[in-house]
């Protein structure tokens, strides 16, 4: 069995990243730094995910970031409508998450049945999105901040800061999530159509073989883990307004690329697009902890990394034609 | 006075030898025209004059000096130009744009006003009346070939290949080519015509070269050579023992369709196939016979009745068609059969995965489906996790018809078996389909190759503009009388 480097280039990056940030700052190996970027991934990392699945099966959606910020204010509004009713309890945050949830469902499924019945391009349709939820969710909030009640917040807190000991809940979901994806496109029915069609949407129909369906039901998927990072978001800071998950399409996207997902489809990894989410903000973090390079130089450094991340994976190609 | 010449000309892609020691010349003021059945080598010799692939051994010869093209556009560049089958426009620029693709005129700021009249005076030269503004999207397809041509006559071609030119076209249109033909030839220019179509051939060439397996068989002139003396040396006469011997269809119906109608390609098509039975479906390129097939397994909306087995289906997907035992093998191995980027058992179960588990796909039963259609299918692959690509166009072929045969149909269709492969394996290939129907299977398979129709059916119908022209069996099944049916020529009966 041949190693492959370009599948391992990711990683050999990571570990890189590591040991640089454990060399120029001691803390960057405690507990509660690394607790700290673990959960900070995990929001654009389980986007990244349902991302794999969309531009493995050679679509895009460039309106989760937007979205984010919509279910996040939407279940808010949920919440708060529902407390005189129900009560400060276990039960109204459970509304907002099921508001979370279903919505993130059916904004994906509007993404979808855009893209796969009307059959626009996945771009426009995305774009559209982007910009009618992103100003959905600031006029909802007039402009401002859209608040969840004290009460609850204080009840729903946990649900961020809280966990297994030094393991908190967003971290335990994005591991499910990302095993969970990553047996899903390398070993279920589901992940191989994905796949296929990606290559080739053309086989796959004359391999009977749904694509439209299918296609619809990665944006579903996306949809839902949107709403889950929705879920595990809200309880951080307690509200959302029109500045809420800016740019976290990018994000989600750039670790998807440079996890050797290739953007025109047909080849999903999903360790690799977690190795991107890490990678991604291992580089926020050390900048920020380590004053070697200014920390306003993060985004330059990203961008080389996703170029370089790209211009590997072309190599990877064309080894393959000869 | 040879403008263009191939002298000894071999050509081999890796192990495979495609050309055998070619000649072949171009005189101005000549329509050459070159003919030989599907893989004889008309394409490839026609990239070798077109400076696309450079020969493996031999010499060109461009006015009886030997030159070496390093690419197409070298090659255009002396006044040799190829109108390919798919043209080469840009459908959104205008015509003027597209003939002077690549050689604007003008400094700063492209000369509209001199291109668009020097377009203007070639279409007038070619007695059309085409716009130089118009954009080739809106344009007609014979009128592009016309807009291909006052391409190449602005280069001062001196030499014009034309691969199936006529094939796009209808039988007004053609007659303008012909047309145009004629004025070129009259100006002097060498034309190289390569066609399926004997009756045009037979109009149109000053001269005749006939390809058979890479190899030039007959060389003729105008007159010398009747049609069907053409259909002799195209085919050869080893055709008896290079097919299976044919086997005796059941009596019984295992499909029966009526009152088959595909929207605009196919009209109220009726036929049985028996079981047991190879049923050949023949026809020019653009008669239906594809758009047929695919109507039928719910690859394309159709409408009508059909019955499997004495059981009435409806079909409106593909799964419908499995689901009823019918399968569909596609004429377009590398677009719509293979995923050319995947491995030989994503491929082979790609469309029976419902077989081999949903969240968890059973990959060691993959593995053994795969060893067995190695096994049954002989497919040569040099590494067992290459991917479909890399294997050689005979083992796709062979792969393809393992995935198709996946779910155990009753009824086959296959759509141009043996396209583009070599004759090796084309003789497999024969031997599989006869199985299958030894096996009470039933075959049907749609064909350009009028031999490979004729030496493997049972039964041909013939479909001509989208309808069935006539049916022939027996002793009447002759490469004549499937010719007339399909042009509607002559005594076709009607079925």
């Amino acid at each position: 069995m041949k190693i492959d480097l370009h599948t391992l280039g990711p990683l050999v990056a990571l570990i890189a990243l590591v040991i640089l940030g454990a060399v120029l700052n001691s803390a960057f190996l405690a507990p509660a730094n690394i607790t700290n970027v673990l959960a900070r991934s995990a929001f654009i990392g389980m986007i990244a995910v349902g991302m794999t699945f969309v531009i493995t099966a050679g679509g895009l959606d460039l309106s989760v970031g937007s979205m984010a910020a919509f279910l996040a204010g939407v279940a808010i509004i949920a919440m708060n409508a529902a407390l005189p009713g129900m009560g400060e309890n276990w039960g109204t945050i459970l509304i907002g998450m099921g508001v979370a949830l279903l919505g993130g469902l059916i904004a994906g499924y509007l993404n979808g049945a855009l893209i796969t019945k009307a059959r626009i391009e996945p771009f426009i349709v995305t774009l559209g999105t982007m910009g009618i939820f992103r100003s959905l969710v600031t006029w909802l909030a007039d402009g401002g901040t859209l608040s969840l009640d004290f009460g609850l917040r204080t009840l729903y807190r946990p649900v961020y800061y809280g966990g297994i000991g030094w393991i908190t809940w967003p971290i335990i979901t994005f591991a499910v999530v990302a095993i969970a994806g990553e047996w899903i496109m390398r070993h279920s029915r589901f992940g191989r159509h994905v796949e296929a069609i990606g290559s080739n949407d053309r086989v796959a129909r004359y391999s009977a073989i749904d694509v439209g369906r299918i296609r619809l039901m990665t944006y579903m998927l996306l949809g839902l883990l949107v709403g889950l990072a929705v879920v595990l978001y809200v309880p951080r800071l307690g509200s959302a307004s029109g500045g809420t998950g800016v740019l976290w399409e990018l994000e989600a996207i750039a670790a998807v690329i440079i996890g050797g997902t290739a953007l025109k489809g047909g080849r999903g990894r999903v360790w690799g697009t977690v190795v991107g989410v890490l990678i991604l903000s291992l580089i926020d973090n050390i900048l920020n902890l380590a004053d070697l390079v200014s920390p306003y130089l993060n985004g330059a450094i990203q961008g080389v990394i996703i170029v370089l991340a790209v211009v590997l994976q072309r190599e990877k190609r064309t080894a393959e034609e000869r | 006075m040879t403008v263009l010449a191939l002298r000894d000309v071999s050509k081999s892609f890796g192990p495979v030898k495609v050309l055998h020691n070619v000649d072949l010349a171009l005189e101005p003021g000549e329509v050459h025209a070159l003919i030989g059945e599907n893989g004889a080598g008309k394409s490839t010799i026609m990239k070798i004059l077109g400076g696309f692939l450079d020969p493996t051994s031999g010499q060109i010869l461009l006015d009886g000096q030997p030159i070496r093209f390093a690419s197409g556009p070298e090659a255009e560049a002396r006044g040799i130009v190829v109108i390919h089958q798919e043209f080469n426009l840009a459908p959104d620029l205008s015509v003027a744009a597209n003939v002077f693709l690549g050689r604007e005129t003008g400094r700063w700021r492209l000369d509209h006003a001199a291109m668009r009249k020097a377009t203007a005076a070639l279409l007038e030269r070619l007695d059309t009346r085409i716009d130089p503004e118009a954009r080739i999207r809106d344009l007609s397809v014979p009128d592009r070939q016309m807009v291909e041509i006052a391409k190449a006559l602005s280069r001062n071609a001196r030499v014009l290949i034309m691969d199936e030119p006529s094939a796009v076209l209808t039988h007004r249109e053609v007659a303008t080519l012909y047309e145009q033909i004629d004025r070129l030839r009259a100006e002097g220019v060498a034309i190289l015509y390569c066609s399926h179509r004997l009756d045009e051939v037979a109009h149109l060439a000053d001269r005749i070269t006939v390809l058979r397996d890479g190899r030039v068989v007959r060389q003729a002139l105008r007159g010398e050579l009747t049609e069907d003396g053409m259909a002799n040396a195209m085919v050869g006469r080893e055709l008896e023992d290079f097919y299976p011997p044919k086997g005796q269809p059941g009596s019984e119906p295992a499909l029966e369709v009526a009152g088959l109608t595909v929207p605009g390609r196919v009209r109220d098509v009726s036929f049985t196939l028996r079981r047991g039975e190879v049923l050949g479906i023949a026809g020019l390129v653009g008669s239906g016979r594809t758009e047929l097939a695919e109507g039928l397994v719910g690859l394309r909306s159709a409408t009508g009745a059909i019955r499997v087995e004495g059981r009435e289906v409806i079909i409106r997907r593909l799964r419908d068609a499995f689901d009823a035992g019918l399968a569909y093998l596609t004429e377009d191995r590398k677009e719509a059969g293979l995923l050319l980027d995947k491995g030989l058992r994503q491929n082979l179960t790609l469309a029976t995965l419902k077989r081999f588990g949903s969240w968890r796909l059973d990959v060691r039963a993959e593995e053994a489906a795969l060893d067995r259609a190695t096994r049954d299918f002989d497919i040569r692959a040099p590494r067992r996790d290459m991917i479909a690509g890399k294997l050689s166009g005979g083992n796709q072929q062979k792969l393809l018809l393992a995935k198709t045969m996946l779910p155990d149909p009753r009824i086959i269709i296959i759509d141009e078996p043996t396209r583009g492969i070599d004759v090796g394996t084309k003789r497999q290939i024969y031997a599989f389909i006869r199985a299958l129907a030894a096996e009470g299977r039933s075959v049907i398979v749609i064909s350009s190759e009028m031999n490979e129709v004729i030496g493997l059916s049972d039964r041909v119908l013939v479909m001509r503009e989208g309808r069935l022209a006539g049916e022939v069996a027996g002793d009447s099944m002759t490469e004549d009388r499937i010719v007339r049916l399909a042009m509607g020529v002559g005594s076709g009966e009607a079925a």
